[in-house]
């Protein structure tokens, strides 16, 4: 189990090490996130909605599709010079494959959303306080379950000929419903709802997440392996 | 050697196109049975006729989706391709009935609900599927070597097997509109003799029509796979 582990950080290690050169994804995934939130906030009416109706949707709206353009980058990088034969070449069992590559993108997609988060309080005149914590448990808890379906699709999508039409596609309806536990979560936590309110929709992120990172986990060789 | 191919593939089609010629006009005669033989429920009207045609079809959908995730398991297992064909017919058929049920539904929906539309438990399952097997098939077109259509279409299968009981568990938490079943639970059914014959005469016909439509594509793709083959010599 140790060293099994220990491959897979070896991989995502290599996954962020080869980021931080470039600074590619999480530079325009950011600005793309910023972006969203932007026309989020013209294309409301400020008389007729407040904004802390809006605001839990425009949040998870915007980690979405910031989420779908950083995955994009997972297994393109592994495509130029024909980087995967090398990978698959290497004693990895395929289960830590994907969970190292799955950590490299949990990695970027949480710092693209950990910058995203000031801006959101920023736009949205909101006042966070003590609620932080809560946020960030539920961001993880939901970034965390639809990556790992997300891992899996970004490795098949590079097969394709249109790899960044096809992602979004396929990983969309499987974003749903830890978008919309979420979102919900997201929604009462602003609102200062009592904590016992949410504990229903963490659990349901918890049984997503351990699902399908499981299910992933087990298909992943049958995606990569010829 | 492509000759027989061809031949056995044309057979196939056709026994699919007699299949469905017969569903087909097994629908007619359902359409028959539910205007004339069947009483008008009292409260909905003749709206309620409808209902012959979208449980139907609901069933059908459910049965191609869930034969999908049973193919794609035993295709990851045993690699036979014959699974994968049987798989991408099966998704085919799957959102045709769905897209069925997602037209009938609402013009029941307008007139008894008095919304086309509601975000309601099941009708957001639906909707999701027909997605889902939407992007299936998207998928399949753009992979264009046969090992891997096959591999990664059967991953999103088993994939999107899993997902079914989240979205339903995920939607249920909202408060539900549709009609309960009434024909499926612990207590007996509550209908009268004459709809529940017509119920179950056209649920006999839906799975006649889906096992013809199953059948005749895989006839169809035999018959491409054969031309494939031909044409690379």
């Amino acid at each position: 189990m140790g060293e099994w582990l220990r491959r897979a950080l070896v991989v995502a290690a290599k996954d962020i090490r080869l980021e931080l050169r470039s600074k590619t994804s999480l530079l325009s995934g950011t600005v793309f996130a910023a972006l969203v939130l932007l026309i989020f906030n013209f294309a409301r009416d400020p008389t007729s909605l407040s904004t802390l109706d809006l605001a839990p949707s425009a949040l998870w709206v915007t980690y979405a599709f910031a989420a779908v353009v950083t995955l994009n980058r997972g297994f393109s990088v592994e495509r130029e010079n024909a980087a995967l034969d090398g990978l698959l070449l290497a004693p990895i069992p395929r289960g830590a494959l994907f969970f190292g590559k799955y950590l490299a993108n949990f990695a970027f997609v949480s710092v693209v959303e950990a910058i995203t988060l000031p801006l959101f309080v920023l736009f949205f005149d909101l006042d966070l306080g003590g609620k932080l914590p809560g946020i960030i448990a539920v961001a993880g808890l939901a970034t965390a379950g639809f990556l790992a379906a997300g891992t899996v699709f970004s490795a098949m999508v590079v097969r394709t000929r249109f790899a960044e039409l096809m992602l979004p596609v396929l990983v969309l309806p499987f974003m749903v419903p830890p978008i919309m536990a979420a979102a919900e979560a997201t929604a009462r936590l602003l609102g200062g709802r009592p904590l016992s309110e949410i504990l229903g929709w963490l659990r349901f992120l918890g049984f997503y997440d351990i699902a399908f990172i499981t299910l992933c986990g087990m298909t992943f060789a049958f995606v990569v392996d010829e | 050697m492509s000759n027989g191919e061809l031949e056995r593939a044309g057979r196939v089609v056709r026994r699919g196109g007699w299949i469905t010629g017969a569903a087909l006009a097994g629908v007619a005669g359902i359409y028959v049975m539910a205007l004339a033989y069947t009483p008008v429920e009292v409260r909905q009207g003749p709206a309620q006729k409808i209902f012959y045609i979208h449980a139907p079809a609901a069933w059908a959908a459910l049965l191609a989706f869930s034969l999908v995730g049973l193919a794609s398991i035993l295709y990851l297992w045993l690699e036979d391709p014959r699974l994968d064909r049987f798989a991408a017919a099966s998704a085919e058929a799957g959102v045709a009935f769905c897209g069925v049920v997602l037209t009938t539904g609402p013009i029941w929906g307008k007139p008894i609900w008095g919304t086309w539309w509601t975000w309601d438990a099941r009708l957001t399952l639906t909707l999701f599927l027909f997605f889902l097997f939407l992007g299936y098939l998207v998928l399949r077109q753009a992979l264009p070597d046969p090992s891997e259509r096959g591999r990664f279409s059967a991953v999103v299968g088993i994939l999107g097997m899993l997902l079914v009981p989240f979205i339903h568990v995920s939607v249920y938490l909202f408060r539900t509109l549709h009609p309960q079943p009434i024909l499926i639970k612990p207590s007996s059914p509550s209908l009268p003799p004459e709809m529940l014959r017509t119920l179950l005469v056209s649920f006999a016909v839906s799975t006649l029509l889906y096992v013809g439509f199953v059948t005749w594509r895989y006839g169809l793709t035999l018959a491409l796979e054969a031309r494939e083959h031909h044409a690379r010599g």
